[in-house]
């Protein structure tokens, strides 16, 4: 399978990248090259073969549905490029 | 008096509780030498002496009272992707402008309880992604080897090539590391060190910078293996704040070091050769297998016929997961915010400037990958293949094999710039990858030079959880190898 550029602005769109159309054309020939590597699975016989989910078997961990941790918004808003009284500011979302 | 610096953990750890010498010495030493050699290597992008200074009075203070735990006064390089409270955190990426953590990761944590003392954060590939420390947002890490008779850089590797280079230039007696498809085996086997990622489970991932949550883990990059056995011991622990961490009791690995590996079965498998690998590899792997039987062990051909598949799933579960983790840095809760005309476009706005080029890469890949229609023909599938390869090593181990011997890596270092397709970069890792995507320890011993000179090292994969044989027979291969040191044209 290989991707064309629009697939690649569309992807770009998806992930919140804002590429220009120079970028996507340079970015269409390298993920084709990878997805053109990624190709040699389609040797492999997986017939039959559980998909892994953890490399280490053990059962999730549960922990106490109760609260552990927090009370220190101001901890939390510390490292916002924009925040006002612990919020976070961002652009208007809703009109 | 002696250079402070050229001291092994083990043999500081003594000096120390023999007041040989204060930690407030040896930190000066060593914050002496990153200033010398830092803008020749860039490998530290924040160093932390006032804080540094402080953490050697308070341990020279303990040990002057016979107290201290097993890193007292021990100088100490943290790469740039564990969170350390109130200091440089960035990943080496731009999108994490200014950020600095309100919190410690519980590997930095566990590190700073036994005593150690921090010089400051280390150099590495942007978000951990890259072979050659060139994807840095802080510039490329110089390695402080060069080819013999030349004054040409080289990479130390990557991703923790800050790490690899400062403990081989003596900037610092250990480095934290970590490693998701090779990142401190690949950099320890071209600078000349010992690196080891441990099994998937055994460090805490809380309070490091998230890449692939399924295969990264946090390990030590130090000179021998019986330091790397001993920053181990202290990185490792249960936490009830990492779901993935696994309750098993972590071991005195520096116990195992010196045990005879006789009747140890060391498996060499096949597979673990390339087209165009050059023959000094191939000699030094032969090298190592006879070292091993020198020393007792049975050596067994084995077959893991799933390795070549390994790289490629890779680059599907790596940037599916790393497309995910990376969401999080939208310009709202830290870091770079790029405005736009709204949310969205303030979004791309950061996104765009804020990841590096090979960052994109790998978040659009994910991205793909994961999208409606192509979940089942990369993503299962990839995961599929990944079962395949653990079965592989699952029947090694079941056939009685206690450890596997390979070379670390394809080549030596090379040069900046040499390397700008980005799959032929990725092949770097082909040796290391196939432990990651089956979560099983792995360690890197410098092994010889070639003929140029450069450092080259042989890995060892053990049993998941079984460190302890890896620095049994690493220790096997570092006695028969010697050590190797860079020169230090910096200075």
């Amino acid at each position: 399978m290989s991707v064309d550029t629009q697939t690649v602005k569309k992807v770009a769109r998806l992930a919140r990248i804002k590429v220009s159309d120079a970028d996507a054309e340079r970015m269409t020939g390298e993920l084709n090259a990878i997805l053109g590597f990624v190709e040699q699975l389609d040797e492999v016989n997986i017939d039959g073969v559980e998909p892994m989910t953890s490399v280490v078997e053990q059962t999730m961990k549960k922990r106490q549905d109760g609260v552990t941790d927090g009370g220190y918004a101001a901890d939390i808003t510390a490292n916002a490029p924009a925040s006002e009284d612990n919020f976070f500011m961002v652009p208007k979302v809703v009109e | 008096m002696t250079d402070l610096t050229k001291l092994t953990i083990a043999e500081a750890r003594e000096g120390l509780k023999n007041k040989d010498y204060t930690s407030s010495e040896l930190t000066e030493a060593f914050l002496t030498n990153i200033e010398a050699a830092n803008p020749s290597l860039n490998a530290y992008v924040a160093v932390t002496a006032d804080k540094a200074r402080e953490m050697a009075k308070a341990s020279d203070e303990k040990l002057a009272k016979g107290e201290g735990g097993a890193l007292e006064g021990i100088p100490l390089g943290i790469k740039d992707l564990f969170a350390t409270k109130g200091v440089h955190t960035q990943a080496c990426s731009h999108i994490l402008d200014g950020f600095k953590p309100v919190y410690e990761s519980t590997v930095t944590s566990n590190l700073w309880a036994d005593g150690a003392v921090m010089l400051g954060k280390l150099n590495m590939d942007e978000f951990a992604m890259g072979s050659s420390n060139e994807t840095s947002y802080y510039g490329n890490v110089v390695n402080p080897w060069r080819k013999e008779g030349s004054n040409a850089a080289l990479v130390p590797g990557g991703s923790s090539g800050g790490s690899a280079a400062a403990v081989a230039a003596r900037l610092c007696m250990g480095a934290t590391a970590t490693d998701t498809g090779g990142s401190i085996r690949q950099p320890a086997a071209l600078t000349g060190t010992v690196g080891i990622k441990p099994t998937y489970g055994r460090c805490s991932r809380w309070g490091i910078v998230a890449f692939a949550s399924s295969l990264d883990q946090a390990g030590p990059i130090a000179h021998t293996v019986r330091d790397s056995a001993i920053l181990l011991k202290s990185m490792a622990s249960v936490d009830a704040k990492d779901t993935t961490s696994v309750e098993i009791d972590v071991p005195d690995y520096e116990a195992s070091i010196g045990k005879s590996v006789k009747a140890l079965k060391i498996g060499i498998p096949k597979e673990y050769r390339v087209d165009g690998m050059p023959a000094e590899i191939e000699e030094l792997w032969q090298k190592g297998i006879q070292w091993l039987k020198d020393a007792g062990a049975e050596i067994v051909d084995i077959s893991l016929p799933h390795t070549k598949y390994a790289l490629p799933a890779y680059y599907i579960v790596a940037p599916a997961e790393a497309s995910s983790n990376l969401a999080r840095y939208d310009g709202v809760r830290y870091g770079l915010r790029v405005p736009g005309k709204d949310i969205v476009e303030m979004y791309e706005n950061t996104r765009a400037e804020g990841f590096g080029a090979e960052v994109q890469r790998r978040i659009l890949i994910g991205t793909y990958v994961l999208s409606a229609g192509y979940y089942d023909a990369y993503y299962l599938k990839a995961q599929k293949v990944r079962t395949l390869i653990k079965r592989d090593f699952d029947l090694a181990w079941e056939n009685g094999v206690d450890a596997i011997l390979t070379p670390t890596t394809p080549d030596a270092a090379f040069a900046p710039g040499e390397i700008t397709d980005p799959v032929t970069m990725y092949l770097n890792d082909i040796f290391t990858v196939t432990v990651n995507m089956a979560g099983l320890p792995g360690i890197s011993i410098p092994a010889g030079l070639n003929k140029s000179g450069l450092p080259l090292g042989l890995q060892l994969i053990g049993k998941p959880f079984d460190e302890a044989t890896l620095f049994q027979v690493g220790s096997v291969i570092e006695e028969a190898a010697g050590s190797f040191e860079a020169e230090t044209w910096w200075k």
